[in-house]
């Protein structure tokens, strides 16, 4: 029975990645019922992970009588299906809308923009990085002779680039020069490490369909 | 080279292309390499904040993550659960994913249950998911009890020991992040470190990890699992060889396809128009 | 979400924290909502006989499939839905649709990955050093790559993120408070 259902998950994978070879019937049969499981699979744990813990059970054990109003909510989100009473869907929309967006402004000051430019608050120049070259001399001493005006001077540059209200010419195309060029070495390291990640992927199935299913491999 | 075999070349096909990534990858489950990898220091910096917590503190770990995503972090997560059970910490369990349910538990009852023999509600819970991403995030701060009411198997959270006289972040000593993506890491950055005192340590896929590392640098970030490498390298720490430490193998093939590839192209392209800039 | 941090009275907090709460529900019944999207865009397709209309019935007979049992009998280790349908059908599509981008990429590297510019042979060099520092033999090829690779995700790399996140912040902002000032309201839809 194991091999049964590990087949079937050996020709699920087969199926999708027939698509290489070309757009086919089986590859389309495949993502479709990929995506009604899915579906499905959220309805599932939306009912036991959160209407029944988070709302029905403390609303009918009488815990916290406002549940009343998120209940009416979601349940008013359904009226966007209706022409007439699609308005209505307005309401638990702006509830989401406007929590997240109260929750974005102080999550991204405080996380991504206060403490970042606090670690980039450092002196310019740091005489212990070029102590530390020669006493050890080797290429990656020599390197961090660069942290200290990269992470200051170069994150001026980097931020200079995306500041379009003035024109980028003469001086400041230098400046805007070293901030594209430290932005090519992110998406760089961005790229080799997107790669490492598909690649990872990819062994893992076929580690399934060569060992776990097909066993020809250990 | 004659100007037909390069525009032949520029123009082949690119199910031979598929074919030779297929094989470069495959190729190692059939002829082992044994190749592993050595530790990087976010990697060091995980191991050693978890080896510095003593026994019996209580971790949080939300695993964030689904399917797509489980050939680089289930290895992550198993070795984060083994880890934590080798040290005998406390482990409370949570997913922010909707499809991330029935995966995390089959994880946590594989490693808490059945490797160590720990006993539920008091060594270790699993409270299942909540939707709501940052939002749960938040609430997690104010009250955890009010957000995750039950577990995931329905008993109330009042019933756990381990929940006993725990109300939000506070009483954790550290959060454990395994992170495919959105909501993750970033979220918890932005939302819980810096509002909330409780040191975060993550895991994550290999593509968000240029991202993290600006918040590893600025110190968010206690630790960071860089991808399956930084799991593999982790599984070495650990001493607990696992799928990681195997697909290094591929994952060194595959890397040297991949660079191949970008190589030979541009070469074939360079040549290509050396070739018509003569003609 | 904002004045929380302005008056730390109870009544504010007990307002902020139930709203968090009720945010949570509403959006579990959103995510509800769009898996009944699904099933009403393709149902009405598989009785109208549309385009392609016998694989939306597949796609409505899988919803189902999963649906019935697994509302009926759970969706834990154990049961029907998760241990079979779920553990055999959706993870190994799920993987292997992210997997087959890795062959995408390989093509991509080939045909299209082309260093006409610069610009172009940094993000280039910079790729091709990192991809050949991150695997375990890299030491062997020079000892000091893994070092240099640290040093370029740990300083450039994270100079450059930095910007991006310190920009992506300013404008995360400003979109937030134009959306709680009414500016925005493009989320209401067409009116």
């Amino acid at each position: 029975m194991e091999f049964f259902w590990l087949s079937i998950a050996g020709l699920a994978t087969i199926a999708v990645l027939s698509f290489l070879y070309n757009d086919n019937p089986l590859y389309k049969i495949a993502e479709h019922f990929f995506v009604g499981i899915a579906a499905g699979y959220v309805v599932c744990t939306q009912f036991y992970n959160v209407f029944l813990p988070n709302l029905w059970q403390p609303l009918t054990s009488g815990t916290d009588y406002w549940l009343i109003v998120p209940l009416l909510l979601g349940f008013s989100l359904f009226t966007r299906f209706t022409q007439s009473l699609g308005w209505v869907s307005r309401w638990p929309m702006s509830v989401i809308i406007g929590t997240y967006a109260g929750l974005a402004v102080t999550g991204f000051a405080s996380g991504d923009m206060a403490l970042q430019i606090h670690a980039s608050l450092i002196p310019v120049f740091e005489p212990t990085a070029v102590t530390k070259f020669s006493t050890n001399p080797n290429v990656t001493n020599f390197l961090g002779i660069f942290d200290n005006p990269l992470f200051t001077i170069g994150l001026i540059c980097v931020l200079f680039y995306f500041f379009f209200s003035i024109e980028h010419k003469g001086g400041y195309r230098h400046v805007a020069l070293v901030g594209t060029t430290l932005l090519m070495i992110g998406f760089g390291a961005g790229y080799g490490y997107t790669v490492m990640t598909r690649i990872a992927l990819l062994f893992d199935r076929f580690y399934f369909l060569f060992v776990d299913w097909l066993k020809v491999a250990s | 080279m004659g100007q037909s075999t390069l525009q032949k070349m520029e123009k082949m096909d690119r199910r031979w292309v598929f074919l030779a990534m297929a094989i470069a990858v495959a190729f190692p489950l059939f002829f082992k390499l044994g190749l592993a990898p050595k530790t990087t220091p976010p990697v060091r910096a995980f191991y050693d904040y978890i080896e510095s917590l003593p026994e019996g503190s209580l971790v949080l770990c939300s695993m964030d993550y689904d399917p797509g995503s489980k050939a680089e972090l289930n290895p992550m997560c198993l070795s984060v659960l083994d880890h934590l059970m080798q040290r005998k910490l406390r482990v409370v369990v949570i997913t922010l994913w909707s499809t991330a349910p029935a995966m995390v538990e089959g994880n946590v009852n594989e490693v808490c249950r059945d490797k160590y023999g720990r006993l539920y509600g008091v060594d270790y819970a699993y409270l299942g998911l909540k939707e709501g991403r940052e939002a749960v995030m938040v609430a997690m701060g104010k009250s955890l009890r009010r957000t995750f009411p039950s577990d995931f198997y329905g008993t109330t959270v009042d019933s756990l020991p381990i929940m006993n006289g725990v109300e939000n972040y506070g009483q954790f000593d550290v959060l454990i992040n395994v992170s495919a993506g959105y909501p993750g890491t970033k979220e918890y950055v932005q939302y819980v470190t810096s509002r909330f005192d409780i040191p975060l340590l993550s895991g994550a896929s290999a593509v968000s990890v240029p991202e993290y590392s600006a918040y590893y640098q600025s110190g968010q970030l206690r630790g960071l699992l860089t991808g399956i490498t930084g799991a593999a390298e982790y599984e070495a720490l650990i001493n607990v060889p696992g799928l990681a430490i195997t697909a290094m193998d591929g994952q060194t093939m595959g890397h040297f396809v991949i660079i191949a590839f970008i190589l030979f192209g541009n070469i074939v392209y360079f040549m290509t128009r050396r070739n018509r800039g003569r003609s | 979400m904002i004045v929380q941090f302005f008056i730390p009275h109870p009544v504010v907090n007990d307002i902020a924290n139930r709203l968090q709460n009720w945010a949570i529900i509403v959006i579990s019944f959103s995510y509800v909502l769009g898996s009944a999207n699904i099933l009403r865009i393709n149902g009405e397709l598989v009785y109208r006989r549309g385009s392609g209309w016998p694989y939306k019935l597949v796609l409505v007979a899988a919803f189902f499939l999963m649906v019935i049992p697994g509302l009926l009998f759970g969706i834990k280790e154990g049961s029907w839905a998760n241990d079979r349908l779920f553990a055999y059908t959706y993870t190994p599509l799920a993987s292997t649709m992210y997997a087959s981008l890795a062959f995408f990429i390989a093509s991509a590297a080939f045909r299209a990955f082309r260093i006409r510019t610069w610009q172009a042979s940094v993000l280039a060099i910079t790729a091709l050093v990192v991809m050949l520092g991150r695997v375990p033999i890299s030491h062997l090829i020079w000892d000091e790559l893994p070092g240099i690779v640290d040093w370029i995700m740990n300083v450039p790399n994270t100079v450059a993120q930095r910007g991006i996140l310190i920009g992506a912040a300013l404008g995360a902002i400003a979109t937030g408070l134009k959306v709680i000032l009414g500016i925005e309201r493009s989320y209401l839809g067409r009116d």
